[in-house]
């Protein structure tokens, strides 16, 4: 059952990596592509758990938390990139 | 792993998932950037949390080994995810809001993006010139 779940999972982040993926091709604006990117972000930490699960390891945790926090840092330097014309005053 | 172990983590893995990917459609689905920001910052960190209480969850029931780490990156996200709504919204005004599009906010403040009280504001005032250039 536990296999069946995390199937389940993995196919749920898989698709939603995809729909990210077409908001960042197609995108009405520069802030929608920037949010689709900083939810893939999130979706590929939440895939990289899922896979550490399937393998019985802990060892995925440094790669999460990259994601993490170069997720974050990367967006809030694009958003002050817009706001300001520069990122390191 | 006894059998109400393995529900729980389970249904944490399909809640998890269920979650991701509505947060992640409504990217495609709704109508207007503002409202396409509701659907990741809240969605996604429910269910990556979910998704990581299952790893620690899974990593107890299975190996023995209690592993405090996903408790870290799911803290890190909760701090994290409301923030970079924020900016983005903040970012998003910017790019596509004219000032005199926008209702008032309140009583005599002003949009913060488009800080005409920023000069005036004390706490944003530049710092005094350093005594050997006075």
């Amino acid at each position: 059952m536990l296999e069946l779940a995390l199937g389940f999972a993995i196919g749920c982040y898989v698709l939603a990596q995809l729909f990210c993926l077409y908001r960042v091709v197609i995108a009405p604006g520069l802030s929608d592509r920037v949010l689709a990117l900083d939810t893939m972000t999130i979706n590929m930490i939440a895939l990289i758990t899922l896979f550490g699960i399937r393998q019985g390891t802990a060892i995925y945790f440094e790669a999460t938390m990259l994601f993490a926090l170069v997720g974050f840092v990367s967006t809030v330097a694009f958003a002050k990139f817009v706001l300001r014309g520069d990122i390191i005053e | 792993m006894t059998a109400p172990a393995e529900i729980a983590i389970a249904a944490l893995l399909v809640i998890g998932g269920a979650f991701g990917a509505v947060g992640s459609w409504a990217l495609v689905r709704l109508p207007d950037p503002m409202t396409r920001l509701h659907g990741p910052t809240k969605a996604a960190t429910l269910g990556v949390g979910a998704v990581l209480v299952a790893s620690m969850a899974a990593m107890w029931f299975r190996h023995g080994i209690v592993s405090w780490h996903e408790l870290l990156v799911a803290l890190f996200l909760f701090v994290t995810a409301p923030l970079t709504g924020l900016f983005i919204a903040k970012a998003h005004l910017h790019l596509s809001w004219q000032r005199d599009e926008l209702p008032r906010p309140g009583a005599d403040t002003d949009w913060a993006t488009y800080a005409e009280r920023a000069a005036a504001n004390p706490a944003t005032e530049a710092a005094p010139p350093p005594p050997h250039r006075r």
